[in-house]
């Protein structure tokens, strides 16, 4: 039997009084996919943050790789680096250029010589199509460009899982294809995932597992064709019409 | 202005050009008529306010007083040299004291928003500091430091009052401007916070790389405001002896009983200080262009 990547296990979490998680728990296998989908609100993002300590949980055990993510041996940047996060509005350092943006972790974090940090960052631009824009500043970028970048930076330090918060939910609906495509060849590569997001065709195509969150509760969790398809929950089904009814699936 | 915009569009009636390259983009010629008459009412309004102001002030009773004690051109020559002499120091004074200021309240700020807990007495220090020298006026301080701390004659420690005169102002200054940089840095995204945590930089380098170039940036409009209160602060020096402009013409005015050095050292200052205020201006449109370019 293969050991979990992320072991989340009862998880609680309160912001103030509010009840935001509420005894989550969800496992996730190396090199796969795991979508989270629900309404705004419902907690997903919240559980990502908890993963890689944005934000700390209140109750419950988060393991990595089987070491709880609270764990001294982590030290002060290891689990950051192992778990790497892209956000929705990308949060690119706008007073540095890209090649700046992507290469200050290696090099501040990890101590990587400028020459090295530098030859991999256009290596992995390049792999995103973004070389001719390593000197560029966000600002002078597309939405779809920032967030490719926003990628290119979380991957620079070589994590073993990707926390993705609805990288795609502040584009123009002609820009999510071409980022859309890069989490599919990261997949393709074996990447470990979990995904929040609102395109359900996507989360349907890609994902190995769906988990459907409500009010800070995993009601459902499943196979996409299963989640999708027969959705056992009734909030779960009329979470699912709604989307449909707004053309999103 | 309608016929005018009738005869502005040839378009109209132009064959719109449906195949080939797009039509040249139209062509704006300068008008002299609508560009002299705005320019000749403005100059005869300006003409008739002013003068008549002129002519109200030069036909006072009292005029050709008030000029001899005020703008005599000769006492103003012959307290030039003296006064200018002491504007240098003013100009010395202010950059080094400028250059001071911007370092230590750099450090107090920074001090300031650091959040791990081991800062807190340091926090609570800067936060003292900052309501003490907000809340006493520079003055005072001034008067303090530079009579009260070279009369203690301490050993190893400059004896000058206008070393310590200028600490003073250091300290003062340094209250706001601190206040100042915290706005900028609290003005940056809280998203930056998250996206530099999340790449596993310290607090101190995410203060360092991300928080304070952007937070710097955004506070140079603000910052321009107090570079030339500072200009004309440092005359607060003269009170304790040091021979800056404003003291020189009070020499001068105290052996003539002339006013005429003061409006000397006056207009010295305004020379120095309006040219800073266009500057901080252009600074402030320069940043409000590109916030809103962002913004786009």
């Amino acid at each position: 039997m293969t050991k979990p990547m992320i072991e989340i296990d009862t998880v609680t979490k309160y912001f103030g009084d509010k009840l935001v998680l509420d005894r989550v728990s969800l496992t996730v296998n190396p090199h796969e996919v795991v979508c989270l989908i629900g309404a705004s609100g419902s907690g997903k993002s919240t559980l990502l943050r908890c993963i890689n300590r944005l934000v700390d949980h209140d109750y419950g055990t988060i393991r990595l790789d089987g070491m709880a993510n609270d764990d001294p041996r982590f030290g002060k940047t290891g689990l950051q680096q192992r778990a790497s996060i892209v956000f929705q509005a990308y949060n690119l350092f706008p007073h540095m250029t890209v090649l700046d943006n992507i290469t200050l972790a290696p090099r501040r974090v990890q101590g990587q010589p400028r020459a090295e940090a530098e030859e991999r960052g256009r290596a992995v631009l390049g792999r995103f199509g973004m070389d001719s824009f390593a000197a560029s500043y966000p600002e002078q970028l597309s939405g779809g460009q920032q967030q490719r970048v926003a990628i290119a930076r979380a991957l620079m330090t070589r994590p073993d899982v990707l926390l993705l918060d609805e990288i795609t939910a502040a584009l123009d609906p002609e820009l999510v294809g071409e980022v859309l495509a890069i989490i599919r060849g990261l997949k393709d590569e074996g990447m470990t995932m979990m995904i929040v997001t609102h395109e359900m065709g996507f989360a349907r195509e890609c994902a190995d597992r769906v988990a459907f969150l409500d009010g800070g509760v995993i009601l459902e969790e499943e196979t996409p064709d299963r989640l999708f398809g027969a959705p056992q929950e009734p909030r779960t089904r009329a979470f699912l019409q709604r989307i449909v009814a707004s053309g999103r699936l | 202005m309608t016929q005018k915009a009738d005869a502005a569009h040839p378009r109209a009636v132009q064959e719109p050009v449906r195949r080939g390259p797009p039509p040249p983009p139209p062509k704006r010629e300068f008008d002299w008529r609508s560009a002299a008459i705005p320019a000749a009412i403005g100059t005869l309004s300006a003409v008739i306010v002013f003068g008549s102001l002129a002519w109200v002030i030069t036909s006072a009773e009292q005029w050709p007083r008030i000029k001899l004690q005020f703008f005599s051109l000769d006492a103003m020559i012959a307290s030039f040299p003296r006064v200018l002499q002491g504007f240098w120091v003013n100009m010395q004074v202010w950059l080094t004291v400028l250059g001071c200021i911007l370092i230590w309240a750099l450090v107090l700020a920074v001090v300031r928003s650091l959040r791990a807990p081991w800062f807190a007495p340091f926090r609570l220090m800067v936060v003292i500091y900052i309501d003490i020298f907000r809340g006493v006026p520079v003055l005072l301080l001034v008067l303090l430091f530079g009579f009260g701390i070279p009369a203690l004659s301490l050993p190893g420690l400059p004896n000058s009052g206008l070393f310590w005169g200028a600490v003073a102002m250091v300290l003062s200054y340094a209250a706001y401007v601190a206040e100042i940089y915290r706005s900028g840095i609290d003005a940056v995204h809280e998203g930056q916070r998250a996206a530099a945590k999340s790449l596993g930089l310290s607090e101190w380098q995410t203060l360092r790389y991300a928080i304070l170039p952007q937070a710097l940036r955004n506070v140079v409009p603000a910052l321009m405001n107090i570079v030339v209160a500072l200009q004309k602060d440092v005359a607060l020096l003269s009170v304790i002896g040091v021979r800056d402009a404003v003291r020189e013409a009070q020499i001068y005015t105290a052996t003539t009983f002339n006013y005429s050095s003061l409006i000397v050292a006056a207009g010295l200052f305004l020379l120095a200080t309006i040219p800073m205020a266009r500057l901080a201006d252009y600074l402030s449109r320069r940043d409000r262009r590109r916030r809103l370019q962002i913004a786009e």
